[in-house]
């Protein structure tokens, strides 16, 4: 299936970022993996999470990765040792989370339970109850719209926290701290 | 000199669209993809975009500062008012149905503002940090 | 063990590991928080995809279609997405004020630059 391969070149992408040592090819190679990312999603029918991931991570992030590069100006240094440990921490991860998946049901399983309890309600009733046809945003806007609420104020708050990191003081002529 | 005019030129044809499109995407969410989020995104990358090609300088007279800002509290007190208004209307905070004579009509409109209310916050903080980011380079040397 | 069944699984395991090492394995900043965005874009994968039905459409009703995909886990997600970008924001605004109060956002050198710091401050005191 397409999915498959465009799963297979994230995983080509993602080795290309560890390798690379040029920050910017860095951060290309990272705008890239999030549009492939953006086209799995809307290949698995997600077009609203598709939609916000290929603005939000090809767009914004890329963005803000090149203007943070600017103002950091370095590229990475040479490792001074093999990354041995690492690699056998993560591989053991990853070992146990195949272990886990083994548990999971199969691709595309319609009695998988993710497809009973809640969603056969908001499928169905969704149209007569809110009157909106998509049903991502009825859920979002109205069903679950406590976690929306949560979720503006915590932008508002990183915003914030930016606008506290980033704020250019007067200088004064003495030697600060 | 030639390649910043093609630049130019491009970017003066694209931004319209770009918002233009940032506002289908806010209010035709209920009907296709969309909605809030993805509207505010698009809308600060036009913006974003405007500043990459013309200059902050020009970008933060078309946008100012404290436009960017009055809009970041604004969205999420559009949030918390539709909240506070269902409460005044008699039902629970951030009671939709409550809003109109009609539930449906009163869930429709209650979804209308908070969505209006998440782009314009989410849009306020992308550019916010843009801006942030590049006044910080400026400052230097 | 159902290899067809569960490829886009191992992918996303795959995609998660990698991002966790390139967070422990490589010492530049930046470099550290694109593997954490990597990491998260993994887990986004990982939650989308058991709501896919094959022969289903986009959760949007309209006429004509009877089979949808799943809506619950694309609204967690588009939280996700968001608060996402959010945090590498505020990690990028860390890392530019450490750049410049260290002069470099390698982690050797940061933390070697803080021992130094610890000794003279020691001794002063």
């Amino acid at each position: 299936m397409i999915i498959n391969v465009l799963l297979v070149l994230m995983a080509l992408a993602v080795i290309a970022i560890d390798r690379a040592r040029n920050l910017f090819a860095v951060i290309v190679l990272s705008g890239s993996y999030s549009f492939l990312m953006a086209t799995v999603l809307v290949a698995l029918d997600a077009v609203d999470v598709g939609m916000t991931e290929a603005a939000v991570g090809a767009g914004v992030s890329t963005v803000l990765l090149l203007a943070a590069l600017h103002l950091c100006r370095s590229e990475e240094a040479k490792p001074a040792h093999q990354p041995w440990l690492p690699l056998a921490v993560a591989a053991a991860c990853g070992a146990v989370l195949v272990y886990g998946t083994f548990g999971l049901p199969a691709f595309s399983d319609p009695q998988a339970p993710i497809h009973t309890h809640v969603v056969p309600r908001y499928l169905g009733e969704a149209v007569r109850e809110t009157g909106v046809p998509n049903v991502v945003t009825a859920v979002l806007a109205s069903y679950r719209g406590y976690d929306t609420l949560g979720e503006t104020t915590v932008v508002f708050t990183a915003g914030a926290g930016v606008i506290a990191l980033l704020r250019r003081r007067k200088k004064r002529k003495d030697a600060s701290r | 000199m030639r390649r910043q005019l093609v630049l130019r030129v491009v970017a003066k044809l694209l931004i319209p669209y770009i918002v233009l499109f940032a506002l289908y995407v806010q209010f035709h969410g209920d009907f296709g993809p969309g909605g809030g989020f993805q509207a505010g995104v698009i809308a600060a990358a036009g913006v974003i975009f405007y500043g990459l090609i013309y200059g902050l300088a020009d970008a933060r007279k078309v946008v100012p500062d404290w436009v960017v800002e009055a809009m970041l509290g604004t969205g999420l007190l559009v949030y918390l008012g539709v909240g506070v208004l269902g409460l005044l209307l008699g039902g629970n905070y951030l009671d939709y149905f409550v809003l109109a004579r009609d539930p449906v009509e009163g869930q429709h409109r209650g979804i209308f503002w908070v969505e209006a209310g998440v782009g314009i916050t989410v849009a306020g903080v992308m550019l916010k940090i843009f801006y942030m980011f590049g006044a910080r380079g400026t400052a230097d040397e | 063990m159902n290899f067809a069944g569960h490829f886009s699984y191992w992918a996303t395991i795959f995609l998660m590991i990698a991002g966790l090492f390139i967070v422990i394995a490589r010492g530049n900043l930046i470099k550290k928080l694109v593997g954490l965005s990597i990491f998260q874009t993994s887990v986004y994968l990982l939650y989308v995809a058991p709501g896919k039905l094959i022969g289903g459409t986009a959760p949007i009703i309209a006429d004509g279609f009877t089979v949808y995909s799943n809506p619950l886990p694309h609204v967690l997600i588009l939280t996700a997405i968001v608060v996402g970008v959010a945090t590498l924001a505020l990690g990028l605004a860390l890392v530019v004020r450490i750049r410049e109060a260290y002069g470099s956002i390698e982690e050797d050198v940061i933390l070697a630059g803080e021992e130094v710091q610890e000794q003279t401050g020691g001794q002063e005191a």
